[in-house]
């Protein structure tokens, strides 16, 4: 499959595309960064408030340390080092949802530096890897609501004081689509870290780009622009082609790239220029005199680092050495989350068939999963009884076609498999007398078809076993009836 | 019980006073007190008796309470009422104490004087024809006019010390992280404290010993326990070695001030007390080191007054045009040129050359107070101020006026414990000496101030 045409294409030939990467991440603490406020999305506007995270006059803030230590563990899951001191500062600006007129982050102390993140690998099998410069964290600000009330912007504080991780990466993207697999590597590895909910709807997972184009060869970077205003990873992937392809128009007519923030307009397909002050503000950084540095202790450190849950290249790596025979993309698809693969674990581990297992989930139960729009943290059909149906299916007790029936059974009603078999008489039947009065029937019922079959045909034996087989509803067993069958026909 | 109901008294006089013309509350709380009032009565049919019960404070406009304004004596936040108390009222309401009244004060903490004030300045009770100091003027003035014996105020550069030698009374700031500063309304986080005025040094010991603590709502203050202040009291001085720096007593300081001094500082000789000369290299740096720093903060602490939440609002063209019509007629004169100095120190190419080396400076100057105090000095005796309280209008260049904290700024810029007790009159003005001691031991230096009170006396006020 090829990809879409992107106005990017023409230049790529003369011109390399530079991207760098600003995530914002909201923390999954129940409460908010600097106060006890509930971090709850969906809460009606302002109710998850106080005089805190209002900014009201003489409230001060004290640090979450629950925030810490996800942040803290984000950092160590994308291998950045932990800092043993870092230091909040104050981002100054005016902006109505911004209710202390500064925001809390961190500056020229981050919390974290230097980390990396695999976002592929090479025809010679070495990772393709893209650096993260730093990890700092913060306060989100509230949402301004613009379209709401005629003649007045209205403000919604519930956000405010969310707490969040700003990971920033290297310039060392050198395309759209590398940008994208950065982007799902890194929310995959958030995910598996269990820090966040990296939901992009909810605004848990937000992304500005920096982006800018210079000649190959050109050792020097090119003047970037920033773009905000990207909702989704296929909005950045478009955003950085039309930006790229704007930028290399200007450059290749002998112009100058204004370093400016861009907005990126989903609906049309463009990037226009934010408003000029946007991109010129002097936020007087200084460190915040409220909070005191943020000291982390070695032992700290080194235990959050030691309890990091496994991560997703780590899963990667164990299915392919467990020798199952899953192919590459088989193990992707399997480990594109901590549920699915935790799903897929249980089922192996109950029945005993690795390999079963991974066929049934990544054949009928991600079919299932995407025709009833379920998702598989909720799924219907425990991975217990999805193991006990591929034990029963293994030790005779039922047909695969059964299984498969009982299956769809199992997603509809919630039932273990074996109350079904039960209930449905879905047992493999292999005794002979059974077997022979249902063969007799379908004889009977399908005269021609047996005829030619007696009469030589062999090829409509397998017509007649389908004929068993519903007739059983999947409980024949289709080896003796294959067997009855061959005898019968004299063969 | 018959404090309780004398100062009750006093504080049914509140009226009397501001028909005296001394502009020294600024929010009376008629309903607050009668409903204290009946909760003391309360208390006192079970008879239990709290450790300020019945006894009435005043509180600076800079600290929230939730039955009483909290304008910060400015345009800005006129009639704001907070919904939530300061961890110090709350403090001092559960200790069985009623406030009264909020006081006035220079707009924001910024001032000397109180001639900053939106609601027009305080007067000095001793003599109205001069400022009560500031910026916790009204406070100070409460306490020296016999309102209450005891007071909030709060300093960022001196503003308890200052006005509380000025009105001749007791100013203790306590070491930074001693009390709670949630719901001090921030001039410049990292040089603010609430402070105590008292009418005696053990009305000041009571309110210090009842507001201090650990509060986990300030992420700066100390996890560490509070001695009994009182029990100072009964301390002696022999053996405590009080260092007397050069720097304090410069040669233009006014003689008369200094011959005060000489005499508190003979006392406590005569006390048991050794008296050493020592130096604090760094002093000069001072005042141009507090007003990078607190400056800088003051800009971004006072970026909340915007229009859009709560407090004054004045509509101009667009969001912006809204902002700059509600601060530019919401702050003073002297507020807005802080905020414009602030603004520049921390601006991206002067960063450097301000803000990161007056931190560097302050640093120092916390180091000469360390190094004092490792050479076996317990306390440091300085005049609380280089002259006695100037008449109203006296100082009109800002400048001059930066001058009078000169002697104070240096404890915020350490963080380290400093008092004021009166030591004497010049020209019928109150003399306050200023006491120093390191971090955390406020209790040494009350009680070096005990002794000097009780033994100077009536000289304390004559």
């Amino acid at each position: 499959m090829s990809a879409p045409a992107s106005p990017a294409d023409r230049w790529r030939e003369k011109y390399e595309m530079v991207v760098g990467l600003e995530v914002h991440v909201h923390l999954k603490t129940k409460t908010k960064i600097f106060c006890a406020c509930s971090t709850d999305f969906g809460a009606p506007p302002n109710a998850n408030t106080c005089p805190v995270c209002l900014g009201l006059p003489g409230a001060l803030p004290v640090l979450n340390a629950h925030a810490v230590e996800l942040a803290a563990r984000a950092a160590a899951a994308i291998g950045c080092t932990i800092q043993p001191r870092s230091v909040f500062a104050r981002k100054n600006y005016f902006y109505p949802d911004l209710p202390k007129g500064y925001q809390i982050s961190q500056f020229d102390k981050p919390l974290a530096l230097d980390g990396c993140i695999r976002v592929g690998t090479r025809d010679d099998g070495t990772p393709i890897e893209i650096g993260v410069h730093r990890v700092h964290m913060e306060e989100d600000a509230g949402k301004s609501v613009h379209d709401r009330f005629a003649g007045y912007s209205a403000v919604d504080l519930n956000r405010t004081g969310v707490p969040l991780v700003e990971i920033v990466s290297e310039p060392e993207m050198r395309s759209a689509r590398q940008a994208e697999a950065y982007l799902v590597a890194l929310k995959q590895i958030l995910e598996y870290a269990d820090v966040s909910d990296v939901n992009m709807e909810e605004g848990s997972l937000r992304v500005d780009a920096n982006v800018s184009a210079r000649k190959h060869g050109d050792g020097k970077l090119g003047t970037k622009t920033e773009i905000k205003n990207l909702n989704s990873f296929s909005a950045v992937v478009r955003a950085l082609d039309v930006e790229f392809a704007r930028q290399c128009a200007v450059l290749d007519s002998g112009g100058v790239i204004e370093q400016q923030t861009m907005l990126w307009d989903d609906r049309n397909g463009e990037v226009r220029p934010a408003r000029s002050k946007e991109g010129s503000h002097d936020y007087r950084y200084f460190p915040e005199p409220d909070l005191p540095p943020l000291v982390l202790d070695a032992d700290w450190i080194a235990r959050i680092a030691r309890d990091l849950p496994e991560l997703p290249e780590a899963r990667r790596e164990r299915y392919r050495a467990s020798h199952v025979g899953l192919s590459a993309y088989d193990i992707d698809v399997l480990t594109s989350s901590v549920a699915l693969g935790d799903y897929f674990e249980q089922v192996a581990r109950r029945s005993g068939d690795p390999k079963a297992a991974a066929n049934w989930v990544l054949g009928e139960v991600l079919a299932t999963l995407k025709n009833t729009g379920q998702s598989i943290d909720r799924f219907s059909v425990r991975p217990a009884d999805l193991g006990d149906l591929l034990v029963l299916v293994r030790d005779g007790t039922i047909s695969n076609s059964a299984a498969k029936q009982i299956f769809a059974t199992m997603v509809a009603t919630g039932d273990p498999p074996g109350r079904i078999v039960d209930r449905e008489g879905l047992r493999k039947v292999t005794d002979d007398a059974a077997l022979i009065a249902w063969i007799d029937e379908v004889v009977a019922e399908h005269p021609d078809e047996a005829a030619r079959l007696f009469g030589g045909e062999k090829r409509l034996q397998g017509v007649l076993v389908g004929h068993v087989m519903k007739k059983s509803k999947g409980s024949a067993d289709p080896k003796r009836v294959n067997q009855l069958l061959a005898e019968r026909s004299g063969t | 019980m018959s404090r309780a109901t004398e100062s009750l008294a006093l504080a049914r006089r509140i009226g009397a006073f501001d028909r005296d013309g001394l502009n020294i509350l600024l929010h009376a709380a008629d309903d607050a007190l009668r409903r204290a009032e009946r909760a003391l009565d309360e208390r006192r049919d079970r008879g239990a008796a709290l450790a300020m019960d019945g006894i009435p404070v005043v509180v600076k406009d800079n600290i929230a309470t939730t039955d009483l304004p909290t304008s910060c004596g400015s345009n800005i936040l006129g009639g704001y009422l907070s919904p939530y108390d300061a961890t110090a009222v709350a403090k001092l309401r559960d200790a069985g104490a009623l406030i009264v009244a909020k006081s006035n004060m220079d707009e924001f903490a910024m001032g000397s004087s109180n001639e900053n004030s939106a609601y027009g300045p305080a007067r000095n009770p001793v003599d109205p024809t001069r400022v009560p100091g500031g910026s916790s003027g009204g406070s100070a003035a409460a306490v020296a006019a016999g309102i209450v014996p005891i007071a909030l105020g709060s300093e960022t550069g001196g503003s308890v010390r200052q006005p509380a030698a000025f009105c001749g009374v007791v100013g203790v700031k306590p070491t930074y992280g001693r009390v709670s500063r949630f719901g001090l309304v921030a001039f410049a986080s990292s040089l603010d404290h609430i402070g105590v005025f008292g009418k005696t040094v053990d009305d000041a010991a009571l309110g210090l010993e009842v507001i201090a603590g650990h509060d986990p709502r300030d992420a700066t203050s100390a996890p560490r326990d509070v001695p009994a202040y009182r029990d100072a009291a009964r301390g002696a001085l022999t053996g405590v070695v009080i260092g007397k720096p050069k720097e304090y007593f410069p040669a233009d300081l006014d003689p008369r001030i200094r011959e005060r001094c000489e005499t508190a500082l003979e006392i406590m000789r005569s006390l048991g007390a050794e008296i050493r000369d020592v130096s604090l290299p760094h002093t000069d740096l001072a005042i141009e080191v507090y007003y990078i720093v607190a400056p800088a903060e003051a800009s971004s602490n006072l970026a909340r007054f915007d229009g859009v939440r709560y407090g004054l609002r004045r509509d101009g063209d667009g969001l912006r045009g809204m902002y700059e019509a509600t601060r530019s007629s919401g702050f003073g004169p002297e507020v807005t040129r802080r905020i414009l100095l602030g603004t520049y120190v921390l601006s991206a190419g002067y960063y450097d050359a301000y803000y990161r080396k007056a931190q560097q400076v302050r640093t120092l100057i916390a180091e000469d107070f360390a190094k004092v105090f490792a050479s076996g000095v317990h306390l440091l005796f300085t005049p609380t101020t280089p002259t006695p309280a100037f008449p109203l209008g006296a100082k009109s260049d800002p400048y001059e006026m930066y001058l009078s904290d000169i002697f104070t700024v240096t404890a915020n810029l350490a963080g380290v414990p400093a008092m004021s007790l009166p030591i004497g009159r010049v020209g019928g003005l109150p003399v306050g000496g200023q006491l120093l001691a390191p971090h955390f031991d406020e209790r040494q230096m009350l009680a070096a101030a005990y002794a000097l009170e009780r033994t100077l006396g009536e000289e304390a006020h004559r």
